[in-house]
Order: structure tokens, then sequence, then C-alpha cells
């Protein structure tokens, strides 16, 4: 071999030892900080991991709410409205669109009694939009499409929108 | 009628990029057929504009018979945000990316007697090309025009309340200035590789676009931060958003295409590399537009989705990428030089800086599209957090900082050892300072302190370089521009350092006539009031401030707008060049109280303010006196031509 191709064998050989490097720190990393989501079925049935870092979803009970008197903990119940639920409990400001009968996104930890310990609920930004997470779930559910804006015939099931920042008011 | 005048200009101006591309790339020598080219980019701006006009003019109209103008916009809006709703969805900011594209088409036809004919009339041609991609892209998936008869609302469904602000006036389109922008280095890659000249000359020319774009796209995404800051009310300024990541990757790919032009054009070296990058930069832009408008990643930036737009992006992409690439692997590799340097070389820490950013790229790449992947292949979802970024960030950012320290005394080629002795005292010094501040940080963090101490130790040897060099006499422009670029570089990251970790934030629960010690500051919440704003009521909460002597109100806004019916918080902040004190409104609680976010952020300014100088370092370069004497050079030869 010519000494100007070795050169260059060792030189190919050495920037794809690096780019090994790089690739496999990025799936080591990525997967350490990965959270997985869990449909309600999947939190109840066990399947979702206790004291792991995780996503989870579901639409927030209709009266299950409850504020603390005293400082920013609340509790509320996330449905799948099949027969799944959980408990969040969660210390902190919610988001302007968390309301009940809301698709909402909660990111923290199960713990053993089966109560989700939430470090973020996420919501989403405006009226036309669901979380993807959810989206699924929606869809087997009866459907409830969303209705025509009052004088405002049939444009608001696609009305386009742009807004900024995080994926989600939180 | 007026909305049908739009969309015929824009039929027209996509025939005249037709035209233009045609033309162009087949590169005619007679000067007629040349500046036939010109004349079709004047055409296409024209047309363009017109089509904006026309668009903007049903907004202020409130013809909400334009189904685009019904959704985006309603009659109580403010005259200026029914300007800049025009922007403000999908169809309409791409009707502005277009009008962008025009524009800086024109720009490079203005100047392009500074290149020579074929040279502009090729690179006019690959625009014009893009630019047809992009008309047809609006014409045929993303009309703006489109009617709604006789089905015409009596009203518009209103604006997102989140975009009523100062914000989306500017923001989009500088943002946009920068994504387009990179389109000419990209064609003036492309013309180098067709015609097979790459040299030193061809990167000066490439130098002043690339550079201004990259300072514009600069100022678009430090805009964008700052909006988010102040309006999403949460306090953060940078969230890993893949709409933020798809911004940030082509100014990461930019950044090193900088840097890798300035050898070039100054050493001859890094053709082929330099090439490639401008190929990336602009592909990632696209990218960037294909994974805000596709849905494929639902994000609240993300337009509606829609497959049919997705496909056309991604082949758009596929054949720009495609066809660059493969033209670059053709004819690059006739582009090799040897030319040595050192380690000690501005070369060397050029190559570092360009290797930085090409792993910084792909992490964000990675960390951006993996939860795509995972789902196209497991069906499952994950999500990749602030953590995984920050694993290589802030290592990639110290090291970015511990070469940028260097830069000031290098050489090209090789640098004696012993001018390194400055950068050794002033090492010293900052070392001294990055003490002095872990005893000061709170929570201390090895990790901050040597941020700063490095983020000071670059402002000394750039300081004391220039201080040297202006001593000796005039200094280049581009010298002071770059040195101001670092500076900004070193205060963005001394910033985000601080404020990432340092800042106090509190959320409590607060009734009226109560108070809380913030950062040594009292805040006393006195309570609640109703106002009314041109179209929405909002609940005001007023805080007394109090820090030493010195005393002042915040009112921090809870929104609710009338046509949407959204709810929208307005965070109350005094802004300080050391500190933001950051207040907003949570969710009313029993009794008058409510839920209340009060944050303490200093240095959060030095990120933007960081930013800032960077750009204007960035265009500070482009004003450099060799290149308005390489203008008069080509004068003067065309002169000489004509004469002979």
């Amino acid at each position: 071999m010519n000494p100007k191709r070795k050169q260059r064998l060792y030189l190919m050989l050495f920037l794809l030892l690096v780019a090994g490097g790089i690739t496999a720190l990025l799936i080591q990393i990525s997967g350490e900080n990965m959270n997985m989501f869990y449909p309600p079925s999947d939190v109840v049935s066990g399947k979702a991991p206790v004291g792991e870092n995780l996503r989870a979803g579901g639409m927030v009970q209709n009266g299950s709410v409850l504020r603390s008197e005293s400082d920013l903990g609340v509790t509320f119940v996330l449905t799948d409205h099949k027969g799944a639920d959980f408990t969040v409990r969660y210390t902190g400001i919610l988001p302007d669109l968390f309301r009940e009968g809301q698709g909402i996104l909660v990111e923290g930890q199960l713990n053993q009694a089966g109560v989700f310990e939430a470090t973020e609920v996420l919501a989403k930004h405006d009226e036309n939009y669901m979380p993807p997470e959810l989206m699924e779930l929606q869809g087997e559910m009866p459907e409830r499409k969303p209705g025509p804006m009052p004088g405002f015939p049939g444009t608001a099931q696609d009305s386009p929108r742009v807004t900024m920042g995080s994926a989600y008011d939180s | 009628m007026i909305p049908e005048l739009g969309n015929f200009a824009l039929v027209l101006a996509s025939v005249l990029a037709l035209g233009g591309a045609g033309l162009g790339l087949y590169a005619p020598r007679e000067p007629v057929l040349q500046s036939g080219v010109l004349s079709m980019v004047f055409g296409q701006w024209a047309f363009s504009f017109v089509a904006f006009t026309a668009l903007i003019y049903a907004f202020v109209v409130d013809d909400f018979s334009v189904s685009y103008v019904a959704n985006q916009s309603n009659s109580l809006l403010p005259w200026y945000y029914k300007v800049s709703a025009a922007w403000g969805g999908h169809e309409g900011s791409f009707l502005l990316w277009i009008l962008i594209m025009g524009t800086w088409m024109l720009a490079f036809a203005l100047r392009s007697d500074q290149y020579p004919d074929r040279f502009t009339t090729r690179v006019l041609g690959v625009l014009s090309l893009l630019n047809l991609g992009f008309i047809c892209f609006a014409l045929f998936t993303s009309n703006p025009f489109l009617r709604l008869i006789p089905l015409s609302p009596a009203d518009g469904a209103d604006l997102n309340p989140l975009l009523q602000d100062f914000g989306l006036i500017v923001h989009p389109p500088l943002l946009y200035a920068g994504y387009v922008g990179l389109a000419i280095p990209f064609a003036m890659a492309v013309a180098a590789l067709l015609e097979g000249r790459v040299d030193a000359t061809w990167a000066r020319w490439c130098r002043t676009w690339a550079n201004m774009a990259w300072a514009l796209l600069t100022c678009g995404i430090a805009l964008g931060s700052w909006w988010a800051y102040y309006e999403l009310g949460w306090g953060g300024w940078w969230f890993w958003d893949p709409v933020e990541n798809a911004s940030f990757m082509p100014w990461l790919a930019a950044t090193a295409l900088v840097h890798s032009l300035s050898v070039t054009e100054n050493r001859g070296t890094f053709k082929s590399w330099t090439l490639l990058l401008a190929i990336t930069a602009f592909s990632f832009s696209l990218l960037g537009a294909f994974i805000v408008r596709s849905g494929v990643l639902t994000s609240v930036h993300s337009f509606a989705v829609d497959p049919e737009r997705g496909m056309y992006i991604l082949t758009f992409l596929a054949l720009v990428v495609g066809g660059s690439l493969s033209l670059y692997a053709a004819r690059a590799g006739q582009n090799t030089a040897k030319v040595g340097y050192e380690v000690l070389s501005r070369e060397f820490f050029m190559l570092v800086n360009n290797v930085i950013m090409v792993v910084s790229l792909a992490v964000v790449l990675w960390g951006t599209l993996a939860p795509i992947g995972y789902e196209a292949i497991t069906g499952g979802r994950i999500s990749i957090g602030t953590p995984f970024f920050n694993a290589f960030f802030v290592p990639l950012g110290l090291m970015l900082l511990g070469a940028l320290a260097l830069v000031p005394v290098l050489n090209w080629k090789r640098t004696r050892a012993q001018v390194l002795a400055s950068v050794y005292q002033a090492l010293g010094v900052s070392v001294l300072l990055g003490g002095l501040i872990w005893f000061a940080l709170d929570p201390a963090s090895l990790l901050v302190a040597g941020a700063v101490g490095l983020s000071v130790w670059v402002v000394l040897t750039h300081a004391r370089q220039l201080w040297f060099r202006l001593g000796k006499g005039s200094v280049p422009a581009a010298y002071i521009g770059m040195t101001l670029a670092h500076l900004g570089f070193a205060m963005g990251t001394a910033g985000i350092s601080i404020t990432a970790t340092q800042s106090v934030e509190s959320d409590v629960r607060m009734s009226p006539q109560s108070s809380i010690v913030l950062a040594g500051q009292q805040v006393t919440f006195t309570g609640v009031i109703d106002v009314l704003g041109p179209n929405y009521g909002a609940q005001q909460g007023i805080f007394i401030v109090t820090d030493g002597d010195r005393s002042y109100e915040l009112r921090p806004e809870k929104r609710q707008y009338f046509a949407g019916g959204n709810t929208m918080t307005e965070a109350g902040i005094s802004a300080g060049f050391l500190a933001d004190t950051y207040i907003s409104l949570g969710e009313p609680l029993e009794g008058g109280a409510w839920a209340v976010r009060a944050h303490y952020k200093p240095l959060v300014r030095w990120v933007w303010l960081g930013a800032l100088l960077m750009a204007f370092g960035g265009i500070l370069a482009v004003f450099d006196k060799r290149y308005a004497r390489q203008r008069r050079r080509q004068e003067a030869r065309q002169g000489e031509v004509t004469l002979s």
C-alpha cells in the first residue's frame, strides 16, 4: 500500500471510530433520559414501572380535582373513560388550559401505592390542539367533533395554528 | 377581487421562476440572455410583493370570505396585529417566506456587478429553481387566497392570543430572512461546483452572504427565545422544543460554514468541506421547514397536520439534498489543495470549531428525530428531555470556550509558543475570578464557576488583543466583528450558566396583602382588579416589590380573549441588566388567593444580548473594506474590457 493511501486509510478509521463513539454516546445518554408514555390502562395494569421517570396521560375526571387549602398541592384523577383511572398528585401551578374533562399529560413517577407523583403537568396550548399521545385515546372514545364556532361554519376543524415555545403549556 | 389578483401574481411569479431556472442553469454566454435572467428575478420579487400585499390587504379590510383570513384574524384585532396575523399561520407565513426569498434574490441580482456574469446567472438559476419549488408548494398545497364562498363567516376565528404580540411582528420575518438567506451560499456552492471552480475569491464572495444570513438567523432565534420568555408565562427561554431545534440546526451548520469560509478565503484550504457545509446549512433550513410544516412532530409550533404538505416538502428536500450532494460527490474531489498547518494555528482552531459544531448538530438532530424514529419502529411514544441535551451541550460549550480563548493570538499556519504568555496571564486572572465566583454561587457548582471563568478568559484575551492592534493602527472591520461575535458568545454562555443554575423560582399560594421574600426582595400581593383590553378581558394582579430603598409595581395579567375563548398569561417583568424579577399569575384559589409564580433571574438578559452582539459582529464583518475593494476592482476590470 502506498503511504498516501495508508494515511487516508488511517484517517478514515479514525473518523469512523469518532463517529461510532459519538453515536454510542448519543444512544446511551438518550436512553437514560428517555421517558416512555403510558396510557391509563397500562398504569392500572402495572405495565408502567414503579419508581422510574415516565409520562402518562388521560382525561381529567369530572369532579376529581382537589386543591389543598394551605399550599399549591393538588390531586386529580386521569381516566380513559373505559374503566381505567389513576390518581395524580402534584404541587405547583397548573397550566392555563387545565380543565376537567380535558386531555393532559403528566411527567413524573408512579409510587408503590399506584399514585402518580407528577413533577410536571402539561396541557394543550390551544382549544384545537390535542397532545399526540392522547389522540389515539380520543379516537377510541365516542367522537366529540369540535363543533363549528358561532357565526363561523365549517372551518373550525382544520384551523391551522402556530404558537411558540414548549410543546405544552405547563 | 384583490385576493384573486394576489393569486394571479403568485402564478406569474412561478412562471418567471421556471423561466429563470431554465435559462439560468443553461447559463448562456450572450449578455442579452443573461440580463433576461436578471429581469426574471426582478419579476419574481415584484409579483411576490404584489401577492403578499394583496394578502395584507385582505387582512386589513377584514375579508373573512378568504379562508385563511377567517381562520387567523378577527374584526376586533388592532390593525398592527391584523397585518402581522398575515404571517401567523402556515399559508401566510409561507408567502412571507417566498417574499423573503425573492428579496434575497433581488439583493443578489443588484450586486451582480461584483461577480462574473456567468456565475451570477448560474446562482440566480439555482435560486429561481428553489423559488419555483416554494411557489408551487404555496399554490398547490397551501394557498392563502382560497375563498369560503358562499359560506363566508361574519367574523374571524381570531389570531391565537400568544401571537398577538410584538414578537410575532419581528420574530418570523427575521428568522425566515436567516433561513432563506442560507439559500445564497447554497446556490453559490452549486454554481461553483457546476463551474468546477472553487477558490479563495469564491469564498470571499460567499462570505458576505453567509455572514449576513447567519447574523439574521442569530437575531431571529434570540428574538424567539426572548418572546417565549415573556409570553409563555412560565419564565423559561429555551425548551429544546423540536421547532426550536429546527432553527438551531441550520444555525449550528451556518456557524461552522462562516468559520470554514474564512479559512478557504485566507488560506485556500477546506474547500470541499466548505462546499459541503454550505449545502448542509441550507438543507437543515429545509428540514426545519419540513419539521414545522408537515405535522410529523406535533408541537404547538406546528401548523395543521396535513400529509400532503409533508410529502411535498419531503420530496422537495430529497431532490435538493440528493441533487446537490450528487453534484458534490461528482465534482468536489477536484478541489483538493495541499496546504499544511500546525496545531497552534488558526486553521486548526477553526477545525476545532467545526468539529464541535458538527457534533452539536448530530446531538440536536438525534434528540429531535429519535422520538419519531422510535414511534415509527415500535409504535410506542417516548420523549427526550432537557437532561439529554445538557449532557452534551455543557461539555461541548466548555470545550468551545476553552478553544476560543486562544483564538486572538493565533496566526495562520503556525504560531510561536511565546505569544501564549499573555494568554496564560489572562488565564491566571480568570481562574482567580472564577474561584471568587465559585464562592458567591448558590448552589455552588464547579461547572458554572468553570464556565464563567472560561468566559472571562475569552473576554480578556480578545479585549487585550483588540487593544494591542488598535494601538498599532487601524484594525479591519472583519477583525472587530470577529472579536465582538466572540465576546457575544462569552457573554451568552456566562448568562446561560448563571441564569440556568442561580435563578430563584418559587411557586406559591398568595392571599391578598400577604408577602413573600424573593432573593432579598419583599414581594407583596395587594389583590386583583378587572381590566378590559381591546379584544380581551383580564384579571390583573398588583404586586409591590421592595428592594432596599427601591420599590416598584408589577402587574401580571390573566387574559380571556373574547373571540377564541383562549386564556393567556401575561407575565409582569421588571427587566434589569443584572437580573429580572418575573411574576405571573397561576390560577385563582379559594378566598381571593392566587397561585403565583415568582422568579428572580440573574443575568437572563445576557443570553439575548450575547446573541445580539454575535449578530452585530457578523454584520460588521460584512462591511470590511476588503469586500468593498473587491467591488471596485471588478468595476475597474469591466471598465477596461469596454475600453478595449
